[in-house]
């Protein structure tokens, strides 16, 4: 066993730390002001190849392994959460292809985003599956060398700028999850309505959209994977990017704490710092032993999936666990800077913000429960 | 052209250093390390050199193995290759630059450009004994602060040109009072100041195609120098705590302070 990092590790963690510090974060409390899509953080990021990390060297993407990937979502997150979550976004369209594509498709769906910025958006989510993944309602039905899609899906990450869409829709309702499919959909077809932003709570860098399909032809040559493979791939999708997501709640952690360390520092009460008073050294006390844990968690995760294991217990874990430390410790924070915690000028109630939203995306904290639970009867 | 360029590894300026209750050193626990700034401006500036007049940049260190940590930095922002002086244990000023001496008789670059001075010891002068020893013309602090306006005006007139017969380097300096502009004969060493540059980041495809360029292991003993150092660190001492500043009603209550409590008129 072997916590430490080596010395790639070490300079990807760097060169994610300062782009979070020197490009991210200057910007993160404006974006989150006026909620609009971080183009120029987004293309800067590009740059430096903060994006679709997931891309093997073969398709000429860097290829980083899912712990590595941990290692840069921290710091991204740790910048702004909705920039992060901008910038993953990519992968998590793009992991799909790279999991159940033919090389062809990898070839044609996946290796142009390495070649100059391209926007993916992962379209699972619908008004009436959220959690009930397999109940969704967007239908595909054959006809001659196309499928016809119908229906609608929500919270669609980057979906108003997205170059390409990997779209879950069912052949069969009845069938539930043996009836989906994967599709890839490219550029904007007739038919394919882009709705307004949502204005959301937090995380507002991020784009979030509603889709709406009304007879979208989409080629057969675009499926992923064999007709009803649809759920094992959208689960597995997931089994990959829960590191990330909780990697994502450990740097809004990591941030929160930070921050509440230097400002008990600054704050002077009774004539002396806050931290000095018992009762602000537990809350940071608590607050940094759950960034600790949550790291670790995620790390394994991380590095299970690296070494071709099974995660889904660990990567629940992870996800459950760094979501819902990051509510605490960001709460906390707003708590260790009372009265100007709440106000928008300091930038703690924006973490806290942020926060609430990994406890609701890429499975609830409360999903994240059951599947822990059914695996522990296993 | 070939360009020398250093990856000296210093404490990160941004962790907490703390000197041992005995003064004997730093503590080195939870300390971070990076390449000295000034060595990146080095490397960057040499990239750029390059990437207009064609050529390699190598970049050498000296330290043990950690120091591959800011070798692979410097490939990874652009560097064709790596030497490393493999030596554990302190090394003095004069040990550094007898090293990179050797190194300069054997890569035989056109250039060599390196930080004006490391962050941790701030001493500030390997690279004038470096020139010193090879008997080549230097040119310390170049900088480049007169078109500070934007990065469009800075790039305009580069703090470092060759001239069109490639024999000879055209440095601007900064000086006390201003700058200096000074025009010197090939081969060169020239050190880095703060404003020449910003340094550009590593990027991921270049911290990957990094660890697959060659680095190259030389020792003291083989390039047949004694590092002994000649130089020794009696006692390390935080500087004293400042005294916390006061705020003053209006500009006459500043002057009567300053005449009578800090009698700076």
């Amino acid at each position: 066993m072997d916590f430490s990092l080596s010395e790639t590790q070490l300079a990807l963690q760097d060169t994610a730390r300062r782009f979070a510090r020197e490009v991210i974060r200057p910007k993160a409390a404006h974006y989150d002001e006026v909620a609009e899509f971080p183009k120029d953080l987004i293309s800067a990021g590009y740059e430096l190849g903060l994006m679709n990390m997931t891309v093997p060297p073969d398709l000429g993407g860097v290829g980083l392994s899912h712990f590595d990937q941990a290692l840069v979502a921290e710091e991204l997150a740790w910048g702004c959460a909705g920039v992060a979550t901008s910038m993953i976004a990519n992968d998590l369209a793009l992991l799909p292809i790279l999991i159940a594509g033919t090389p062809e498709q990898k070839q044609k769906f996946a290796a142009p985003f390495t070649r100059s910025l391209k926007l993916g958006s992962f379209a699972l989510t619908e008004p009436g599956a959220g959690s009930d993944v397999a109940g969704l309602s967007t239908t595909a039905q054959r006809d001659g060398a196309d499928y016809v899609v119908n229906g609608s899906k929500c919270f669609i990450t980057n979906g108003g700028y997205a170059d390409q869409f990997t779209l879950f829709a069912t052949l069969d309702r009845s069938k539930r999850h043996r009836g989906m499919i994967c599709l890839v959909v490219e550029g904007r077809p007739n038919g394919l309505t882009v709705g307004k932003h949502e204005n959301k709570m937090g995380q507002r860098a991020s784009n979030t959209v509603a889709l709406t399909f009304d007879d979208v032809r989409i080629p057969v040559e675009n499926r992923i994977g064999a007709e009803g493979d649809g759920f094992r791939i959208a689960m597995e999708t997931l089994d990959n990017s829960r590191p990330l997501t909780a990697e994502f709640a450990v740097g809004i952690a990591r941030a929160a704490l930070e921050h509440s360390i230097e400002y008990a520092g600054q704050r002077q009460q009774f004539g002396k710092p806050i931290r000095e008073f018992e009762a602000i050294q537990f809350m940071l006390a608590d607050m940094a032993k759950d960034v600790q844990a949550a790291r670790l968690l995620s790390w394994q995760a991380a590095w299970l999936l690296d070494a071709g294991e099974r995660n889904t217990l660990v990567s629940s874990y992870a996800k459950c666990f760094a979501a819902d430390a990051a509510m605490r410790v960001t709460t906390d924070a707003v708590q260790v800077y009372g009265g100007y915690g709440y106000i928008k000028e300091f930038p703690v109630e924006k973490l806290m913000r942020d926060a609430k939203l990994i406890q609701i995306y890429e499975g609830t904290s409360q999903i994240q429960r059951l599947v822990i639970a059914r695996e522990l009867f296993k | 052209m070939k360009i020398l360029v250093t990856a000296k590894r210093v404490e990160d300026p941004e962790s907490k250093i703390k000197v041992k209750p005995d003064g004997t050193g730093i503590v080195p626990d939870g300390l971070k390390y990076k390449i000295n700034p000034f060595d990146a401006i080095a490397v960057e500036e040499a990239l750029r050199l390059v990437a207009k007049h064609g050529g390699d940049v190598v970049v050498a260190a000296a330290g043990s193995k950690e120091v591959h940590e800011q070798l692979r930095h410097a490939l990874a922002m652009g560097a064709a290759r790596a030497v490393w002086v493999n030596h554990a244990g302190p090394l003095d000023q004069m040990a550094v630059a007898a090293l990179l001496k050797k190194i300069a008789e054997k890569e035989k670059p056109d250039l060599i450009i390196l930080g004006k001075q490391s962050i941790d010891d701030d001493q500030n002068q390997v690279g004038q004994y470096l020139a010193e020893w090879l008997g080549w013309p230097q040119a310390t602090f170049a900088s480049k602060t007169e078109s500070f306006e934007s990065e469009q005006e800075k790039n305009k007139v580069p703090a470092l040109v060759l001239s069109a017969d490639g024999k000879k380097l055209r440095i601007i300096r900064e000086v006390d009072g201003g700058l200096a502009i000074v025009d010197c004969q090939l081969p060169a060493v020239v050190t880095t100041d703060l404003r020449l540059n910003e340094p550009r980041y590593a990027t991921l495809p270049g911290i990957m195609k990094a660890k697959s360029k060659p680095l190259e292991e030389l020792t003291p003993a083989g390039l047949g120098v004694d590092v002994t150092p000649k130089l020794q660190i009696l006692k390390m001492s935080s500087p004293p705590a400042r005294k916390a500043g006061i705020r003053v009603p209006d500009v006459a209550a500043l002057v009567d302070k300053l005449k009578n409590e800090a009698k700076v008129f």
